[in-house]
């Protein structure tokens, strides 16, 4: 068993990290009161993004590249969701097939039609003296590429943002209750274009993270629905920074686990395992019931 | 007031020929982009598109009609659930959900001659039961049918895997697929010498009764009325508002779980882990593009279908990569939703 548990931990942090990123950026649009589907096209848009940037000027400006093609997928969600006025789910799901078509479509035009497997520089590890050698979650939790350090920082600041300062009260504001926010001075619009090229912003370093410190190269399929899971993870995480890093953690475990039960032999189809998140968020989400922590205007037109 | 007449009567006004001719210059505009920027021969690309959707009988009869049957199915039921104010958008668990179910009662071999009679009923209940959990939870808990239809896609995607995995895996135990259905099992072919079958004749026919019960029947005006504003249709129309949201979801779930039924069945004819390349989803398109309107699904359907068979040819015969196909749908709804906003503008400020 405890063979199996510093892998265990170590897969759980790894899948868990670039879930972690996108739905803290899922938390704050949705807090603002935008449920924004268009998640899986930020990611794969700062995948791609990444690739491109760091082919040229290596993995740490990557970061960069990743961060402005998911705030620049986010912006044009934020255009029609905000400024226009439209329906969060339908163009949610049209921003999502905008990201995978374009970057795919992209993808193709620069790298040749084979799609051949492109490799690209990526972080290396930094472990934190003292910290990496705590048996069984040193190496996991701090023997990572510096991006995943990241969210240390973020975690706090967010939760503590969003709970304590004056920023974070306008952010719930406008999510429970826009025209009362409209009526304290507060303009709903910014705050929710604000917020939500802050979520593309955290879906881009998402994508990054996968391309150049997770995997080292692009394919199509690279988001595989991390978008969606981080939906189901802000649901999970009970709208809180703390809770979704929580739930991140969750869902990594979950996958982790197909791993673990191969090498246990505990003959459980990986299907299973993979599947076990996504029930337990419908059943967090029939158990928080009708006193859901979700904002009250969540998805709300206007 | 005479102006508002005249622009009605026009049967060819700039209002009416917009839509349309903005979609068209969407679809050119990036194929065009996409030709250019990667190099390859912009006749020959065009050649093969028109090759591959509407060029020859073969082509129109067995690609672009073939690949319109699921797209018109799943179009019809998010349409049906759109416009009565349920934002399903697990078409494509549901879809996953009515093909299992197909399969699994094809491969008992329950039925003998009469298979289909027993597989696609048991398609339509499946995809019902996989929406209700959707609809059940709406109902009882107030939770977002967005989100639990959405968990619930990814549900069905990971039971088709561990199904054709396990269970229903040919007798061999390679490939993570069934075996070939019998001939019992496969919907007849509509022309012969053409792989058109069955389940298109059921799309359009369907098309025109949703078509038919949103105009003239009390189930398709309660629908209609909910999703127009379900508080007045509660205080004003005394409708109770959970139960019509409920039958909703359930119709909305047995269209999409037929059209996953009609593609193993007229298709396919075996259950594999990517059959629906995010048919689903494409739906959504097909259904906005139409308004919603169940006979304009018809012809959306066969525009979407006809993109991606002529989309695929371009491809094999020409190196322009198929994923372009997902930018001209994303682009479709986002210009749907800004030619609505002008309309409302102009509507408010007048």
């Amino acid at each position: 068993m405890t063979d199996a548990l510093a892998p265990f931990v170590e897969a759980t942090v790894r899948t868990a990290t670039p879930l972690a990123f996108a739905a803290l950026g899922e938390l704050v649009a949705e807090r603002s009161g935008v449920i924004n589907i268009g998640l899986e096209g930020t990611i794969i848009a700062g995948a791609f993004g990444g690739l491109v940037v760091a082919g040229t000027a290596g993995a740490g400006l990557g970061f960069v590249g990743a961060v402005a093609a998911g705030m620049l997928v986010a912006a044009i969600f934020a255009f029609f969701v905000v400024t226009l006025k439209a329906d969060h789910i339908i163009t949610g799901t049209a921003i999502s097939m905008l990201g995978v078509g374009s970057t795919g479509t992209l993808y193709r035009l620069y790298y040749g039609t084979t799609g051949a497997a492109l490799e690209t520089p990526t972080l290396a590890p930094f472990p934190i003296p003292i910290l990496h050698s705590i048996p069984w979650i040193g190496g996991a939790f701090f023997a990572q590429p510096p991006v995943m350090y990241l969210l240390y920082v973020i975690v706090p600041c967010l939760a503590w943002c969003m709970t304590r300062t004056s920023v974070g009260l306008a952010l719930r504001a406008v999510g429970e209750r826009p025209e009362a926010a409209r009526a304290a001075g507060i303009s709903p619009a910014r705050v929710r274009w604000v917020a939500l090229l802050f979520c593309g912003a955290m879906g881009g370093l998402s994508g990054g993270t996968l391309v150049l410190a997770q995997v080292g190269t692009f394919n199509e399929g690279i988001s595989a629905g991390r978008g969606f899971i981080a939906i189901a993870i802000v649901v999970l995480g009970r709208w809180s920074a703390v809770g979704v890093t929580g739930a991140a953690l969750l869902f990594g475990a979950a996958s982790a686990l197909q791993y673990l039960a191969q090498a246990m032999g505990w003959g459980i189809p990986y299907q299973f395992a993979l599947a076990l998140p996504y029930v337990l968020t419908l059943a967090a989400l029939a158990g928080a019931g009708k006193r859901s922590a979700a904002p009250a205007s969540l998805g709300v037109r206007g | 007031m005479t102006t508002r007449a005249a622009t009605t009567s026009t049967l060819f006004s700039w209002k009416r020929l917009l839509p349309p001719l903005l979609v068209s210059a969407v679809v050119v505009g990036v194929i065009v982009v996409v030709i250019v920027a990667g190099h390859h021969d912009i006749i020959e690309s065009f050649s093969a598109f028109g090759r591959g959707s509407f060029g020859s009988a073969y082509a129109f009869w067995s690609a672009t009609l073939v690949r319109a049957t699921p797209l018109t199915l799943l179009g019809l039921a998010v349409a049906l659930a759109f416009r009565s104010g349920v934002m399903n958008i697990g078409a494509e668990g549901q879809f996953l959900a009515g093909a299992s179910a197909a399969t699994a009662v094809v491969l008992t071999g329950v039925g003998g001659g009469m298979v289909l009679v027993i597989a696609l009923p048991a398609a339509v209940l499946a995809g019902a039961l996989w929406a209700a959990i959707a609809g059940w939870l709406k109902r009882e808990f107030g939770v977002l049918e967005v989100i639990s239809s959405l968990m619930l896609n990814f549900v069905a995607q990971y039971l088709v895997s561990y199904l054709v995995r396990g269970p229903l895996q040919e007798p061999t135990h390679v490939y993570p697929q069934t075996e070939t259905f019998g001939p019992a099992a496969q919907l007849p072919l509509l022309i012969s010498g053409q792989r058109l079958h069955l389940g298109y004749a059921i799309a359009v026919l369907l098309a025109l009764i949703l078509w038919w019960m949103f105009r003239a029947t009390a189930v398709g005006f309660r629908l209609r009325a909910v999703g127009a504003g379900a508080a007045a249709a509660a205080s004003a129309g005394q409708v109770m508002v959970p139960r019509v949201l409920f039958t909703a979801f359930l119709l909305s779930g047995a269209i999409a779980g037929l059209a996953g039924g009609v593609e193993v069945t007229g298709v396919t004819y075996a259950l594999y882990e990517g059959i629906s390349p995010g048919f689903g989803y494409t739906a959504i398109a097909v259904a906005l593009l139409a308004r919603l309107n169940p006979l304009a699904i018809i012809g959306t359907g066969i525009f979407f279908g006809a993109l991606e068979a002529g989309a695929a040819a371009m491809q094999r015969d020409a190196g322009v990569p198929f994923q372009f196909v997902a930018v001209v749908e994303a682009l479709v709804v986002l210009g749907v939703i800004a030619l609505d906003w002008t309309r409302e503008r102009g509507a408010t400020r007048r």
